[in-house]
């Protein structure tokens, strides 16, 4: 790998310099787990460790749940309750890969937060962030089509909801629903082609994943102080990194362990605090649920998309340009793929040459304004849409492309950053002076 | 920034559920369940009572098409013996598909389906729906009371004013906890009902706290075997989280130490 000098494998025994000449795996694995690493890299970069485990539980549960679930209308939720009682461990296993997709969406989400407050989506490393949103947005996709596998109530009207979407999109919308329905409606064509997908989408996201980990390891690891790593020499790149084994491996599993505390927790005593009670309901295409909500991982995004309905100035105005071709339903559509898009473009729109939040006096305000948005949005998103729940929807979808299209690209040019360290190893060296280093315990936490 | 992510990942994942049924939900109170919390479990003697009024009254017209009837002798069940729970079966009768008829179910069949057409399968009521909501979309109830399946068939069985009225051709019950407050079902329980060879006690409120503990185990039959695994991976994990952070510290010191301030 190219980028912070460092040591790299030297095969030394015949049978290894035989290998190393034929399949240089060793010195791939070696370089890989010896990457140098800032020295000063938070509790903030554990999520890594997380997401690469909670993929590797989704996968390895679900191979086992398919072994026993059948994709089929009449024998899927029926399926899934012989997983729950007929099945050794089936129930165990099953709430694991329920909850397990929560797990995975709390930490894509602060790693992704992670990301947006200490700038890792800027030059250099705008390929790892738009790798990463691809790796998102094949989540997002791969647990909305396994929400559906077990057929009950809130999977089926679920699917009608988001794939109706579809059917919003001007002239092709019918035409492509069916498609991707395979049919007129959601119906065991459609239960068989979302479980074909819920299948293969992993192992996609899983190549991704390392596509984004080689990206990362070229351009080296961001961290908090958003200052590069010195590349002069090898031994000016030492002082401001340690190899990842075992420095941060053990901080990592360290800190993977605490959480798996609270996720055997909920999975062991409260496995459906997360999901709706509805989803225990057999699938019943008569009988609408009174409240369709999708899971709390795509609140946010559901609220956008009810933001903007016809009362909306900037919806009229859009309709009345393109002739009533961009509808409220439309228009809250493009919103809601729209607010992925801008999070996608932010190393573009952000214009700010320091690349870490904890330089940015302005900035930092309007980050957690953005993050407490963020969670009004997800509440919104559950609310039904009456009352004062509409305008709530509306004002945070506005501050939400306002954050990206507006605030990011002016803070730029008016704000005006503070000092940085010349050096991490300054950054840690004045840590570990105080006696909390940044990787001591949880209490290290640099106080932003 | 660790700790404020931490807190509004805490509020986040408080906020987020139980905010779906907001209205016409109807008033659910908390009953003090034995297997309530995390080392809450079961009283067999209580499903033991349940069964026998889901047997003598709900089966009626209501099904438990998912559970099997061996699992009557499942520990953390019932716990029904198993020449019990043969005799039992036989009250049941089955369609079997290999001799194309009718025959007396055997343990290793499910419970029938409903009788009554429009009469819910019982099998996963008790998770199906929720008793307790909000404040305000939060979920905080869920959190510390419960999704509370079990309070709502109590709070349902109890919720009967005594009104009727008919509505296309169906009469329909005026009912306190159901969504809507007009129930198609007619008052199932209404205390004494059932006789107990231990001679419990078979007021209504009894009676419909017996059966909905019955029920809970029908929905979630292995939540005892699912509560010790959670203390298990607890247990487990917090020992292995003690040991890395040791591991982590001891690892780190000498980095640290060569920045200390002498």
């Amino acid at each position: 790998m190219a980028g912070i000098p460092h040591d790299h494998y030297e095969p030394k025994a015949a049978w290894e310099k035989g290998l190393a000449k034929r399949l240089p795996i060793v010195g791939l694995l070696y370089d890989t787990l010896m990457i140098p690493t800032p020295k000063n890299l938070n509790w903030m970069w554990i999520w890594g460790i997380v997401l690469t485990f909670c993929l590797a539980l989704q996968i390895i549960t679900g191979i086992v749940l398919v072994m026993h679930y059948t994709p089929h209308v009449d024998l899927a939720f029926a399926s899934v309750e012989h997983i729950m009682r007929n099945v050794n461990g089936g129930a165990m296993l099953r709430y694991l890969h329920m909850n397990g997709a929560s797990l995975f969406f709390v930490a894509v989400y602060a790693h992704i937060f992670r990301g947006l407050y200490y700038g890792s989506y800027k030059a250099p490393r705008e390929i790892t962030w738009i790798i990463g949103m691809l790796i998102y947005l094949l989540m997002m996709g791969t647990a909305f089509m396994g929400y559906v596998l077990p057929w009950g109530q809130m999977s089926f009207w679920g699917a009608t909801v988001i794939t109706g979407l579809f059917g919003a999109i001007p002239f092709i919308g019918d035409a492509l629903q069916t498609w991707l329905l395979g049919g007129p409606a959601v119906d065991n064509a459609t239960l068989n082609r979302f479980f074909s997908l819920h299948y293969l989408l992993p192992f996609v996201i899983a190549g991704l994943v390392i596509v984004h980990i080689w990206a990362f390891h070229t351009t080296g690891n961001n961290n908090p102080t958003g200052v590069e790593v010195r590349r002069t020499s090898k031994e000016e790149a030492e002082k401001d990194t340690l190899p990842f084994w075992p420095y941060f491996v053990i901080k990592d599993l360290f800190a993977l362990a605490v959480i798996l505390v609270v996720f055997f927790a909920i999975v062991g005593f409260m496995p459906n605090y997360l999901g709706h009670p509805d989803n225990y309901i057999e699938a019943n295409p008569l009988a609408t649920p009174a409240h369709i909500v999708p899971e709390w991982y795509f609140l946010p995004f559901y609220a956008i998309l009810r933001a903007f309905d016809g009362d909306v100035w900037v919806v009229i105005i859009a309709s009345t340009l393109t002739g009533g071709i961009i509808d409220a339903k439309f228009f809250g559509v493009l919103a809601m793929f729209g607010a992925i898009v801008v999070m996608a473009l932010v190393p573009w729109l952000d214009t700010s040459s320091v690349r870490s939040g904890r330089y940015r006096p302005m900035f930092k305000w309007w980050f957690w304004l953005f993050v407490v948005n963020f969670f009004v949005l997800m509440w919104v998103g559950a609310m039904p849409a009456e009352g004062i729940y509409p305008y709530i929807a509306l004002i945070g979808s506005t501050y939400w492309f306002a954050y990206f299209l507006v605030i990011l690209p002016l803070l730029g040019v008016i704000e005006k950053p503070d000092a940085q360290p010349a050096t991490i190893e300054e950054d840690f060296a004045a840590k570990a002076s105080k006696g909390e280093a940044g990787s001591a315990s949880p209490s290290a936490q640099p106080a932003e | 920034m660790l700790k404020k992510l931490a807190a509004s990942m805490v509020a986040a994942f408080a906020l987020t559920t139980g905010a779906f049924a907001a209205g016409g939900a109807g008033h659910v109170e908390d009953v003090d369940f034995s297997f309530d919390g995390p080392f809450g479990s079961f009283d067999q003697n209580q499903l033991q009572r349940g069964l026998q009024i889901y047997t003598e009254i709900c089966a009626s017209c209501h099904g438990l098409q998912y559970v099997p009837i061996r699992t009557l002798s499942d520990d953390g069940g019932p716990g029904l013996p198993e020449d019990q729970v043969r005799a039992y079966a036989e009250f049941y009768e089955v369609f079997d598909a290999e001799i194309d008829d009718f025959r007396a179910a055997r343990p290793s069949d499910n419970f029938p389906g409903s009788a009554l057409e429009n009469a819910p399968d019982l099998s996963l009521m008790a998770k199906a729906r929720a008793g307790f909501h909000g404040p305000y979309g939060l979920g905080i109830n869920q959190l510390f009371k419960g999704i509370g399946g079990a309070e709502y068939i109590v709070a349902l069985l109890n919720g009967y004013t005594g009104e009727e009225k008919e509505e296309a051709g169906a009469v329909l019950y005026e009912n306190t906890a159901f969504p809507g407050g007009w129930i198609a079902m007619a008052p199932p329980l209404y205390g004494d009902d059932v006789e107990f060879n231990d001679g419990h006690a078979t007021d209504l409120h009894h009676l419909s706290e017996d059966v909905a503990a019955f029920l809970m185990w029908t929905a979630e039959p292995k939540m005892m075997a699912r509560k010790q695994a959670g203390f298990v991976g607890v247990i487990f994990l917090t020992i292995l989280s003690v040991m890395l952070y040791l591991t982590n510290k001891r690892l780190w010191a000498p980095v640290k130490a060569r920045y200390k301030k002498k």
